[in-house]
C-alpha cells in the first residue's frame, strides 16, 4: 500500500516534484515550484483522495516557505508539499479552487501573519488579527519588532 | 415597506448586549422571519500568538506554553507537540508512557464530551441532562487531580515521555471510577437517544452532508457523525491504541441527533480503552530523557476531543523552534456551520452552531442580525431562550 502510494505519485507527477524525501514510513516530502503547486495539490487531494490537514508558511530569511500538509488516512500517511516563494513576489495560487473550503481559513492566516498573497483565494480578508493592526506587520517574519 | 412589513423586522431585541460591543461577534447569523439566511464566522478573540511565543521558548517549556491554547482539551496540544518533536527524531517512547498517555487521553475525551452534552443540555432546555453531564464528569476530574496534581492543565506529556507517573496504589481507583461511569452514560444514552421530545429537536435539524463534511475537510465527531471515517487513532495509531481493542464510531445522517450519538457512543469506547491501558500497563520508565533536537522538521498528530489536533516543528539545532505551526480541530469544523445552519429555523441556531463543538467562550458572543434592516434583533441569551422555549412547546403536544 505504501510504495504503491509513492509510485502512483512518481507515475504522475514526474520530474514535477523535484525532490522527495521519504524522512519516515508515514512522513514524505515532496518539493515543487510554485507553479505547479495546483496540480500537485490536486492529485493529491482529488485524484488520490487525501484529506488536506492544514498548511505551515514560514520565513526562512532569503525566501518564504511553504507546506501543505495532505492525510491520507488510510495508511496514515502525510505528503507534504513543499514550495519556496520569493521575498520579492510573496505570491502563490490559492488552493481553494482546487481542493476546496478546507484552504480558505489557513490561508487567511498565511496571508496576514506572514503577508504572503493567494491569488484566486474568494476572500483575503483577516481572520485572526484585530481590525485596527497595523497593514504591513507582519507578525511571523523574522524581522517582526514587537512595538 | 408597508406597517405590516415594519412590525415583523422591527423584532425588540430580548436580554442585554455585552457592554464592550465594538468587536465582530463570533457567529453573525442573518435572518429573514425565522429562517437563518446566511453566517458569518469571526475569530481571533482569543488569539494570543502562541505560534510566535514558542520560538522564544525551549522545546520543555513549549509543552507547558501549547497547554494554554484551550482549558477542556489542553492534554492534546502537549502530546502533539510532543510527538511532533519525537517524529523529528525519530525516537520511541517508553511503553509505560504511551499507556499513561492514552488514559489522559482518554480522560480528557470523556470530561470534554460530558461538558459538552451539558451545554447541549443547557440549550435545549434539559436542565437535568446539563447538571447531571456535569455531576459525572467531576470525578474524572478528581482523578485528573489526583494523578497530575490538576483538574485542567495537567503537565504531563513532555518530548520524549510523560512527566508524572501514575501510583500503583492509584490505578484501581481509576478504575472504579471508570466503572461507576458506565451507568451514567447508560442513563445518559436512554435519556437523551431515547426521548421523543429531543428526536423532534435533534433529528433532521443541521445536517451536514457527507459532501460538505469532505469540502470543508471536517474532523471528529462533526465528520464522523456525517459518515466520514476518520479517527487518527485508528488512522495512524500513537500511544497505545493499537495495543488495545475499541472501535471508531460513525453515524451517517449528520443531524444533531448523530452528532450527539457520536459523542455518547465515544464515551464507551473511552471507558474501555482506559480500562483495557489499566490491565496491560507494564512497569519501567516513563521518560526517553531526550537531550537535544537537531536540525530538521517533525510533524506530530493525535485525535483531541474534537479532532485531529496537529502540530509540526521546524528545528535548526538551537534550542527553541525554528517554527511551530499549531492546527487545533475546531480550525476545521468551525467553518462547517455554515453548511449545516443556514436555511435552519433561528431557533434551532444554538444547537447546530454547540454541535459543531466549537469553544464555548467563543460561542458566547453570538449574534442574529436581520437582513434585510441589518440591526441586532436577537442577543446570545435571547438565542438559548428561544430554543429552550422550543423544546418546552414540543413537549406539550407529547
Amino acid at each position: 500500500m505504501a510504495k504503491q502510494l509513492i509510485f502512483d505519485i512518481k507515475e504522475r507527477l514526474g520530474d514535477i516534484v523535484f525532490q522527495m524525501e521519504e524522512k519516515s514510513g508515514k512522513r514524505i516530502y515532496l518539493s515543487v515550484h510554485k507553479s505547479d503547486l495546483r496540480r500537485v495539490a490536486s492529485v493529491l487531494h482529488n485524484d488520490l483522495g487525501a484529506r488536506f490537514s492544514t498548511a505551515s508558511g514560514m520565513d526562512n530569511i532569503k525566501n518564504f516557505e511553504i507546506l501543505y500538509h495532505f492525510s491520507f488516512d488510510d495508511s496514515g500517511k502525510i505528503i507534504s508539499i513543499r514550495t519556496f516563494v520569493d521575498k520579492d513576489l510573496p505570491s502563490v495560487d490559492s488552493l481553494v479552487p482546487v481542493i476546496g473550503s478546507g484552504a480558505e481559513w489557513v490561508e487567511r492566516e498565511m496571508h496576514e501573519l506572514l503577508g504572503l498573497d493567494f491569488s484566486g483565494h474568494p476572500g483575503l480578508k483577516r481572520l485572526l488579527l484585530p481590525e485596527d493592526w497595523p497593514q504591513g506587520k507582519y507578525p511571523l517574519r523574522r524581522d517582526f519588532k514587537n512595538e | 415597506m408597508n406597517d405590516k412589513e415594519k412590525l415583523r423586522k422591527t423584532i425588540i431585541p430580548i436580554g442585554p448586549f455585552h457592554p464592550l460591543q465594538e468587536e465582530p461577534e463570533f457567529f453573525k447569523l442573518y435572518v429573514e422571519g425565522e429562517t437563518v439566511v446566511d453566517i458569518d464566522i469571526n475569530i481571533g478573540y482569543n488569539h494570543r500568538g502562541i505560534e510566535k511565543l514558542s520560538e522564544a521558548k525551549s522545546y520543555d517549556q513549549a509543552a507547558f506554553l501549547v497547554e494554554r491554547i484551550c482549558g477542556i482539551c489542553s492534554n492534546a496540544h502537549p502530546l502533539a507537540f510532543s510527538q511532533a518533536v519525537e517524529d523529528l527524531l525519530g525516537v520511541e517512547v517508553p511503553e509505560r508512557a504511551l499507556y499513561i498517555r492514552t488514559i489522559i487521553a482518554e480522560l480528557e475525551r470523556i470530561h470534554s464530551h460530558l461538558l459538552w452534552l451539558g451545554l447541549a443540555g443547557h440549550f435545549l432546555g434539559y436542565n437535568t441532562v446539563f447538571m447531571w453531564a456535569w455531576k459525572y464528569r467531576e470525578p474524572v476530574l478528581d482523578i485528573f487531580e489526583m494523578v497530575t496534581g490538576n483538574r485542567n492543565h495537567y503537565g504531563m506529556n513532555k518530548p520524549g515521555g510523560v512527566r508524572k507517573d501514575i501510583a500503583e496504589e492509584d490505578i484501581p481507583k481509576i478504575s472504579k471510577m471508570i466503572a461507576e461511569l458506565i451507568p451514567a452514560v447508560d442513563m445518559f444514552k436512554g435519556a437523551v437517544l431515547d426521548d421523543p421530545v429531543l428526536h423532534a429537536r435533534l433529528k433532521g435539524v443541521g445536517v451536514l452532508k457527507k459532501e460538505d463534511a469532505v469540502e470543508y475537510a471536517a474532523l471528529g465527531p462533526v465528520a464522523r457523525a456525517s459518515g466520514v471515517n476518520i479517527d487518527v487513532r485508528k488512522d495512524e495509531p500513537y500511544a497505545a491504541y493499537n495495543l488495545v481493542d475499541w472501535k471508531v464510531i460513525i453515524e451517517n445522517d449528520g443531524d444533531c441527533f448523530a452528532k450527539t450519538k457520536v459523542r455518547i457512543l465515544e464515551l464507551y469506547e473511552s471507558i474501555e480503552i482506559i480500562r483495557q491501558c489499566l490491565k496491560k500497563i507494564p512497569k519501567g520508565p516513563i521518560d526517553a530523557r531526550l537531550k537535544e533536537v537537531p536540525p530538521g522538521e517533525g510533524i506530530g498528530r493525535i485525535e483531541a476531543p474534537r479532532g485531529e489536533c496537529i502540530h509540526y516543528i521546524r528545528s535548526d539545532g538551537s534550542n527553541s523552534p525554528v517554527r511551530h505551526k499549531i492546527r487545533a480541530p475546531s480550525f476545521m469544523s468551525v467553518p462547517t456551520a455554515k453548511a449545516s445552519v443556514v436555511g435552519q429555523q433561528v431557533a434551532d441556531a444554538t444547537i447546530i452552531l454547540a454541535s459543531v463543538d466549537p469553544c464555548y467562550c467563543c460561542t458566547e458572543r453570538m449574534a442574529v442580525v436581520d437582513r434585510k434592516s441589518g440591526k441586532e434583533v436577537i442577543s446570545s441569551q435571547g438565542l438559548v431562550r428561544l430554543s429552550q422555549e422550543k423544546t418546552r412547546k414540543i413537549s406539550l403536544s407529547f
